[in-house]
């Protein structure tokens, strides 16, 4: 609906040592049940087109996929208009089946935070590593930054996209900028 | 006089020029200093008052260990107190100013404390000022305070930013002198993530300056060609002016960079605190150089061997004309023919012990014309803000002046003990190494890790080896062992051959001369900072003090910002000696991170301004902004208190929300309440466990309030829940308690029911939440047009979706303030465009938002309780007259059994009850009603206690809620609150429904 706004309205910053911008509304739909069980796989299946990730790990192309939250969760994005008709049709899958469909599509922001020293950023705020060799597109992580919960995948080899809660969206974009600040890169990962 | 030379310094960049300034005194240094070797080369050994006795203090050291050269560094935003000007790069435009002295550095009022010294010993202030008690909190304190304290405390905010930093690697070298690099190579050969890092500005550490050769080299070409190997290796980093500053369980390591303290004009933050995680750390941390104890050991120009070397060859600069030798080793004649060969005298080598054959640094000494007195020690330093001489005597007698030598420096030695802090911070346990009389790193008793592996290794001068041979051996050993720890090969590679020079045995003399009498021991200072001499550690140990930890804090020694680098270990083997006991017997005090202090500024890192603390905004928050909103912090999230508007003030505001609320209509943004999804076969089940009423037999379609309590019958939330469908549950929580009772939800799923077949999602932040709530809800519903929202198309206490104005909704049929009102979730991305769609409806129906105040009201007037108001943790729901919301059907919930122990059944329990003031004033809230008599304490008696209380606008008087004894049974009855104003507000005992007891307004 053209009511839907992101929480930042799209903002970005552009004049530190890597880019940061708001990402535009993405559905989001939690999966909590029997990872291992076949209506599951049958449900990511159809609401994604990817099989289940093993933990650690994201298959994300686009606006869509599946990300490998806990033993017993998973994250599926898909295309922001699509998200009442994903969860119907994983119900519909899921009927039945002790497990839980949610949307969290609104209860979230996104941010792209990109360029070379897009590794950087991300080290100043989230206690893991992220040296190339440890950290790589396909992978995934749910962790802290700084002060608030977060998820992050990579779309390519120089750029993060960071999931948190909505309501801490200004924070999170307001963090990574000081992250960002002109001056502060590391120098460890290039 | 010290003076800059003509030529050596091997840091320095001579054709650059750097001015700076001390005490407002312009001067020059050059491109390479350390603000400490600019000084002395500006000939200003003087740089400091002592801290109790104000006694001149010059500088005593050229590193970290620097007790005395503390300086005030910048000014304004950029200011900062208590820097060592040994460790400071010096940089264009500096200033720096001395601390701890009034009126002047030169000449300071404070020194007559020195004149007083023999009536101050140690203890004096616990002793002097401990009667009549009250003068110490009203007189003596504050006195103290003031004179007390190094430098000035920043006036202004810190105009500088800060950042951490996440690290992780296999191996961790910290210090980059010889051993570190060896070390960090070896490690790296073998393929590992090496991570090297040095405090200082250079690598390489002593080594350069106290020479030798490895492999045939000189040892400062091997530095170099270790450091471009290094640089060339894909798995290693490098950082310079980075302090390991701390060692904590599972391989964490604090490192403290310095990015911009040399050059305060680059962008970027100043310190960066780095967060290391490595498989195994290698403390590769040096040496620190021990002071000798003889008389005048203070006075300016009285400097440690091997800081008088430093000086000379990394910073071409003389500490004087004529400097003394004293020692108890070897290395200091390294100092002796270092000074010697930039052609500057040493009248004589006092050396304590008497060798029976010469050693080859003696010989080439007393080659070089260097007179030696072996046997011989200082009896007292002449000279008062600097050196003139010193009184020689021999080192076996009591002080008996020999000759009396002219100099202007004075360099000792009393030995070198290795820096063990980092190996200790985490349990490495030391050895007493009688060789060297040092303690020294006990590899049988490493910091072991969660595995029981050791996690830690020192390496070289830190492990306590000092010939080259055997610090390069002992670094090599340790880089591979360190590399095989975090699973990876060593290369087969043979230690670099490091050159040692045969050295005699050194001796420990902790105190010059032995016998010295009680008038030298009072001027033998051991704490340079803390002004600790050794006769106040034998004061301490005469008076009982004989723990090494209670007399490190009566006497302080040790407990400046230095930390006692350079006077624990003379400290502790004074107590010792005072004990009769051997060294190791008595121990060292601990050793606590930070090696050296770091800034708040690294530990606080971004969180300051805007990002001090996430703070939660609804879909609204803005709008709420531009409208007037006084913002109230509740959890994290600000909610809006009231909307002020031009010319009202924000009681003002209230009470025109409150009443609008009753007479049209108001608008709350209700989005922070907690909404977590409850779903499963055994949801029911579990939701009857978990609140204290019946939940399982709510019908789809319908809500109901619930409570909940802890395991302790405790009130810990409340809230509506909403069945959805058979198996799913929608709960609302508190605005604090979504994340708590949801993590609450999740342990006992985890733990105790993890059979039961129940999933949970935090759904809180999906929607935004509108209470559309007054005598004009349903119309300004009507007007968006959509569901039905008629009083038979949703009925109290129901929930619907559908859609209103276009939005899809779930709109709940629920009330908090006794009106006609409708709880509207929408998706949050349309939070703001529905708030704006009721805002345009509402306009001929006299919309306003209100705040979080008027919605306390408008439920206070109903009686409804507030979690955190009406309970603090210790109050139950009988308490507050809830009986009604206890299951009786339910053989169990969580608290049930807990609300039959015979404390929590007791009638004297307190009460829930309305309160009237007589006069129609507002109880103070939390006020107190007292009774009659007092406690076995001698305080007065209470009867209960005020919870909530408000200005009802729509009752037009005060109202209140509080806990009273047997206050139910107390109808009409009045009692006594005291206020804090001393008035004494007289309340009278009433239900606590003050407004439309028959619910008759919301059932409409």
């Amino acid at each position: 609906m053209s009511n839907a706004v992101t929480a930042l309205n799209g903002a970005e910053a552009r004049d530190g040592i890597a880019t940061i911008t708001e990402v535009a509304l993405q559905g989001m739909i939690t999966l909590r049940g029997d990872l291992a069980s076949k209506p599951v796989a049958k449900a990511v299946k159809a609401a994604a087109g990817v099989a289940v990730p093993k933990p650690g790990t994201a298959a994300v192309v686009g606006d869509s996929g599946v990300c490998w939250m806990s033993p017993d969760e998973l994250l599926i994005l898909c295309p922001y208009d699509t998200v009442a008709e994903t969860v119907a049709q994983m119900n519909d899958t899921l009927a039945g089946v002790h497990a839980l469909v949610a949307d969290v599509s609104d209860a979230r922001a996104s941010f792209r935070v990109a360029g070379p020293a897009a590794r950087e950023v991300m080290a100043k705020l989230a206690p893991v590593d992220l040296h190339p060799d440890a950290f790589a597109p396909g992978m995934f992580r749910r962790t802290r930054m700084a002060q608030v919960p977060a998820a992050f995948w990579m779309p390519d080899t120089d750029s993060f996209q960071i999931v948190c809660f909505r309501s801490q969206a200004q924070y999170m974009f307001d963090l990574l900028k000081v992250a960002a600040q002109k001056g502060s890169g590391v120098s460890v990962f290039q | 006089m010290s003076t800059r030379l003509a030529t050596g310094g091997r840091r320095l960049n001579r054709d650059a020029g750097v001015r700076f300034s001390f005490n407002g005194q312009s001067l020059k240094g050059v491109e390479g200093d350390t603000l400490a070797s600019a000084l002395l080369a500006n000939d200003q050994m003087l740089v400091g008052r002592s801290f109790k006795y104000h006694r001149p203090r010059g500088i005593v050291a050229a590193g970290p260990e620097e007790p005395n050269a503390l300086v005030n560094l910048g000014q304004d935003a950029a200011f900062e107190p208590n820097q060592r000007a040994t460790t400071t790069e010096l940089f264009d435009g500096l200033t720096a100013t001395s601390q701890n002295h009034w009126p002047s550095l030169e000449f300071d009022v404070g020194a007559i404390n020195a004149k007083l010294s023999r009536f101050m010993p140690a203890g004096f202030y616990y002793k002097m000022f401990i009667h009549p008690r009250p003068l110490w909190k009203h007189v003596y304190e504050p006195f103290i305070r003031q004179a007390a304290g190094l430098g000035k405390a920043p006036k202004g905010r810190d105009g500088d930013t800060y950042e951490h930093f996440y690290a992780h690697c296999d191996v961790l070298v910290v210090g980059g002198g010889i051993a570190g690099l060896t070390a960090a190579k070896a490690a790296a050969d073998s393929g590992a993530r090496v991570l090297i890092v040095e405090q200082t500005a250079h690598w390489g550490g002593r080594a350069p300056v106290d020479g030798g050769t490895v492999d045939g080299l000189p040892v400062d070409k091997v530095v170099d060609d270790l450091v471009s190997a290094l640089r060339d290796m894909d798995n290693v980093t490098m950082r310079l002016r980075m302090m390991g500053a701390g060692v904590y369980d599972h391989g964490y390591v604090l490192g403290y960079e310095r990015l911009t303290d040399h050059a305060p004009d680059l962008d970027g933050p100043r310190h960066r605190l780095w967060r290391i995680r490595a498989g195994h750390t290698i403390t590769a941390t040096g040496a620190i150089e021990r002071p000798l104890s003889f008389a005048g050991n203070d006075v300016p120009g009285v400097m440690l061997a091997g800081a008088v070397r430093d000086y000379v060859v990394d910073y071409g600069v003389s500490v004087g004309d004529r400097t003394v030798v004293v020692t108890n080793n070897d290395d200091a004649y390294r100092t002796a023919i270092a000074l010697n060969a930039a052609g500057l005298s040493v009248p004589v080598i006092l050396d304590a012990r008497v060798p029976s054959v010469d050693s080859p640094l003696m010989a080439q000494a007393k080659a070089a014309g260097i007179r030696v007195m072996m046997g011989h020690g200082v009896a007292k330093v002449l000279g008062g803000k600097r050196v003139t001489g010193v009184a020689v005597c021999a080192q076996a007698g009591e002080g008996a002046v020999l000759e009396e030598i002219a100099c202007d420096a004075v360099a000792m030695s009393g030995g070198w003990s290795p820096v063990v802090h980092l190996w200790s911070h985490c349990g490495g346990k030391l050895v007493w190494d009688t060789q060297f009389a040092m303690f020294r790193p006990d590899v049988d008793k490493s910091p072991l890790g969660a595995d029981g592996a050791p996690f830690v290794s020192a390496a070289g001068a830190a492990n306590g080896h000092f010939g080259l041979a055997e610090i390069l051996g002992d670094a090599h050993a340790m880089g591979q062992g360190a590399a095989r720890r975090t699973g990876h090969t060593p290369a087969k590679s043979a230690a670099p051959a490091g050159d040692s020079i045969e050295e005699a045995p050194m001796l420990p003399v902790w105190l010059m001369p032995q016998g010295a009498s009680r008038a030298l021991r009072s001027k033998a200072w051991l704490d340079y900072q803390n002004d600790v001499k050794v006769s106040d550690v034998q004061l301490a140990a005469q008076e009982g003090f004989e723990s090494v930890e209670h007399a490190k804090r009566y006497t302080t020694l040790g407990m400046a910002t230095d930390q006692g680098k350079l006077s624990n270990i003379n400290g502790l083997a004074i107590l010792s000696d005072a004990l009769n006991q051997p060294i190791p017997q008595t121990g060292t005090t601990t050793f606590r991170p930070p090696y050296t202090p770091i800034s708040m500024g690294a530990i606080g890192g971004e969180a300051r301004g805007d990002v001090f603390q996430p703070i939660r905004r609804t879909p609204m928050h803005n709008w709420h902004d531009q409208n007037g909103a006084d913002w109230e912090p509740v959890g994290q999230w600000r909610r809006p208190y009231a909307y002020v508007r031009a010319g009202e003030s924000t009681h003002d505001a209230v009470m025109r929300e409150t009443r609008n609320v009753r007479e049209n209509l108001g608008l709350l943004d209700a989005s922070t309440l907690g909404k977590l999804v409850v779903k499963g076969p055994d949801a029911g089940k579990f939701l009857d466990m978990l609140y204290t009423n019946m939940m399982s037999t709510l019908k789809p379609g319908k809500c109901r309030y619930g409570l909940m309590c802890d395991e302790n019958g405790f009130l810990i939330d409340d809230g509506v829940v909403a069945r959805i469908d058979d198996q799913t549950f929608l709960c609302h929580t508190t605005t604090g308690g979504a994340e708590r009772i949801h993590g609450h939800m999740e342990e006992w799923l985890q733990t105790e029911w993890w059979d039961w077949q129940v999933y949970v999602a935090n759904v809180t932040e999906q929607y935004a939440q509108v209470a559309v709530v007054g005598p004009n809800a349903r119309k300004a519903l009507e007007a968006l047009g959509g569901m039905d929202v008629s009083r038979e198309g949703l009925g109290f206490m129901e929930w619907a979706d559908g859609t209103l104005g276009g939005f899809d909704v779930r709109a709940y049929r629920i009330s908090f303030s006794g009106e006609l009102s409708y709880e509207i979730a929408v998706r949050a991305s349309e939070g703001q465009a529905f708030w704006d769609a009721l805002m345009a409806v509402g306009a001929d129906l006299g919309v306003m938002p209100y705040g979080t105040e008027a919605l306390h009201i408008l439920r206070a007037e109903k009686g409804f309780i507030m979690i955190g108001d009406e309970t603090d943790g210790t109050v139950i729901p009988q308490d507050l007259g809830l009986h009604w919301a206890l299951s009786k059907k339910k053989d169990d919930y969580l608290g049930k059994r807990a609300h039959l122990r015979s404390h929590m059944a007791d009638p004297e329990r307190w009460k829930l009850v309305g309160l009237e003031t007589l006069d129609g004033s507002t109880l103070p809230d939390g006020a107190y009603a007292v009774a009659q008599g007092t406690n076995a304490n001698g305080q007065r008696n209470m009867q209960g206690r005020v919870t909530s209380s408000y200005h009802s606008p729509n009752l037009n008087k005060g109202i209140a809620m509080g806990l009273v004894l047997h206050g139910p049974d107390r109808m009409g009855e009045v009692i006594d609150f005291p206020g804090t104003d001393g008035t004494v507000y007289k309340a009278r005992i009433v239900s606590p429904v003050f407004y439309d007891p028959d619910g008759e307004k919301q059932n409409v």
